[in-house]
């Protein structure tokens, strides 16, 4: 917390102040200076804390009636969806609401890209925010075989397999990974027992997201340092409250729509099918939030492969702040990078398109080029793009954006991406 | 920026045409007009009722409905029998209990509170008795489709003789719509296989998609509910962004920069 002149005004308040300065921080949050130019897209911040407060409390809400137990579990979710008061919203919300919670990651994660926001001094931010990724991929996984359903059960026995893939201890690995010798109900009470754990994991990951976005401030859409407290900079209440309660709104709207009118149109109609582990479904595929990393997995012939190569493509993201080797942060000013950005958000949506298609003729041939492509953007085209690139020159300040002898230079208001 | 736009567009075309060519592989299902569907969707009472007539009379005899009780006969928002109508259907079925005070158990007629009594006593009698096909709980069945209750009515009315060349083992029967065109189950429904106690023509058509109706109740219980409370939630949710904005507009108003 850096410094900060607020003196209660009260005796009390002084007195509780300086045992446990929460007086302060509050006041810190409240007064927080935030670049006034932030656009729609930063408001995905916030959304994402309400979108873990959501699955937080409606999650332990779902567990007071849910039973880990392999011949149990299935039933008990009908239990929740017939006879418990409102259950079928609180799963329907949990369900959809893991969805939504991905939704609003991957549009995160996407204007960290555009914006550069991963850069220099905000390093620690974007890895911290990388492992709260990999949790939810973890935890959405593990939720996901709760309803103890054919794809639950097929999809842990396919995603657990991949450890198997590690030279001479992998199968020992993944009969301790199962508690036996398939998926079975040591698993399901290992899962539900780490899928509880994990949200609060990544809770304490987000305090820790913030307070790491809180020591340099927020980047914005012109990608330069502002000076704090300015003219650049407003308080963060109300002004940057309000906003973000108004797309929260917008969000919770599309939520509201999944939830009250296409429920299921996410899932899969199998996991409506009680496990049966002597019946394989024609096409196991993971929920769509984990499909580019499935088509990657799989468009790698070698088993240990494409393994490694799955995990690299979420790895590669942490080193992406020594990856990209350009000083200029916003996209609004590289016009190549600017490019190569929209080709890599059309690489990842085809990647998704193919992992939910049979791996073999076009698709296969696809999904191989996809994934060429993904790890060449991000260890060829970035590095060399950082010298290569002519940029366009930075405004001074948000205020003032337009530079004397640019009249063709881009300013605030043309840019609004 | 263009450029951009020309890429997305081109890659959006390329991905539905590939999904256009992918759907046309798969036979298209059967239509009809489902009352539930939409913002407002209901179930047509009169259509929950025969569905229930057509279950018991015609399905029930190989498929369990295990996550029904029999007071969901009578509960809002699905067929809504009376109560003593519900009572009157519970009691026509037998069920065992116990063990009673000399440790016996026990059969007595069906109570509200008891669960669908089931047609086999285990899946793998059921499995013997039905030629080794496990004839799937009904419960869920809408939802554990993919095509739900349009794949269901269609199947119903899916029964045809096997194109030439298609030879069929015993006891398995060609339907056009059945995933990989074989099916354990004989042609279900015939014109006239019930006798509709509210007097409606009891038609092969008609029958398939009262009990679909049925079934998308049985998987959906509270459906009505949800599309009820569907609609509120948007429209208070609407309303109150529309002031939030105002609101957004009139704090930003106070500094120079927009919103």
């Amino acid at each position: 917390m850096r410094d900060h002149e607020y003196v209660p005004k009260s005796k009390f308040g002084k007195w509780f102040n300086d045992r446990l300065p929460l007086l302060s921080l509050a006041s810190h949050l409240t007064d927080y200076p935030t670049p006034k130019n932030l656009n729609y897209w930063w408001t995905f911040g916030g959304i994402l804390t309400f979108c873990l407060i959501i699955q937080i409390v409606t999650g332990l809400t779902l567990a007071m009636h849910y039973i880990a137990h392999a011949d149990l579990a299935f039933e008990s979710v009908e239990h929740i969806m017939r006879d418990v008061n409102y259950g079928w919203l609180i799963r329907y919300v949990h369900a959809n609401g893991a969805s939504m919670f991905f939704l609003a990651v991957y549009i995160h994660i996407f204007r960290s890209l555009f914006y550069g926001s991963y850069k220099s001094p905000r390093e620690i931010i974007w890895i911290i925010g990388i492992i709260i990724y990999l949790l939810m991929m973890a935890s959405a996984f593990m939720g996901y075989v709760l309803p103890w359903g054919q794809m639950s059960f097929w999809g842990a026995t396919v995603i657990t397999n991949i450890f198997s893939a590690i030279p001479f201890v992998g199968e020992g690995i993944v009969t301790w990974l199962w508690g036996g010798y398939s998926v079975g109900d040591p698993t399901l009470t290992r899962f539900f027992t780490l899928h509880y754990l994990i949200p609060f994991l990544i809770l304490g990951l987000v305090v820790l997201h913030i307070w790491a976005l809180h020591i340099p401030g927020n980047n914005n859409p012109i990608g330069i340092d502002v000076k704090k407290p300015s003219k650049d900079t407003v308080p963060f209440h109300p002004y940057i409250v309000i906003k973000d309660g108004f797309a929260l709104l917008m969000f919770t709207i599309v939520f509201a729509f999944f939830v009250f009118y296409a429920p299921n149109i996410l899932g899969h109609a199998d996991n409506y099918i009680e496990a049966n582990p002597m019946v394989t479904p024609a096409h196991i595929v993971p929920e769509w939030y984990l499909l580019p990393f499935y088509a990657i997995l799989r468009s790698v012939p070698d088993k240990l492969m494409g393994v490694v190569a799955m995990l690299s493509a979420i790895f590669v993201l942490a080193a992406l702040p020594w990856l990209d080797t350009s000083k200029i942060r916003s996209a609004i000013f590289r016009p190549l990078y600017k490019q190569f950005y929209w080709i890599l958000v059309i690489d990842v949506l085809i990647l998704g398109y193919v992992g939910a298609m049979p791996a073999e003729g076009l698709y296969l041939l696809i999904a191989r080029v996809a994934t060429a492509y993904y790890f060449i953007h991000f260890l060829i085209i970035l590095p060399v793009l950082g010298s290569k690139e002519k940029t366009i020159p930075l405004p001074l300040s948000i205020t003032e954006p337009v530079l004397e002898d640019s009249s063709n230079s881009p300013t605030v208001k043309k840019n609004k991406i | 920026m263009k450029n951009i736009f020309k890429i997305t567009y081109l890659t959006i075309l390329l991905l539905a045409v590939t999904h256009q060519v992918k759907a046309a592989e798969k036979v298209e299902l059967l239509k009809t007009d489902w009352s539930f569907k939409g913002l407002f969707g209901k179930f047509d009472r009169g259509s929950l009722q025969r569905g229930y007539q057509v279950y018991t009379e015609v399905c029930a005899s190989c498929h369990s409905m295990k996550y029904l009780s029999y007071r969901n006969l009578s509960e809002k928002g699905g067929p809504e029998f009376s109560i003593e109508q519900a009572k009157a259907i519970a009691a026509s079925f037998e069920v065992t209990d116990g063990p009673n005070d000399e440790g016996e158990m026990f059969e007595r007629p069906a109570k509200l509170s008891d669960k669908f009594v089931m047609p086999y006593g285990n899946v793998k009698e059921a499995q013997a008795a039905n030629g080794g096909a496990y004839p799937p709980d009904m419960s869920v069945l809408a939802k554990a489709r993919s095509g739900g209750v349009d794949y269901i009515y269609s199947v119903l009315l899916g029964y045809e003789d096997p194109p030439s060349g298609v030879t069929l083992d015993d006891g398995v029967y060609y339907n056009k719509y059945m995933y990989g065109n074989n099916i354990k189950m004989s042609q279900p429904l015939y014109d006239g296989s019930v006798e509709y106690n509210d007097g409606t023509e009891a038609t092969k058509e008609q029958m398939a998609k009262d009990v679909a109706t049925f079934l998308m109740w049985a998987a959906e219980p509270h459906l009505e509910t949800r599309h009820k409370m569907g609609f509120k939630a948007i429209l208070y949710l609407i309303i109150l962004t529309i002031l939030v904005y105002f609101s957004m507009k009139k704090i930003w108003s106070r500094i120079e920069s927009e919103v």
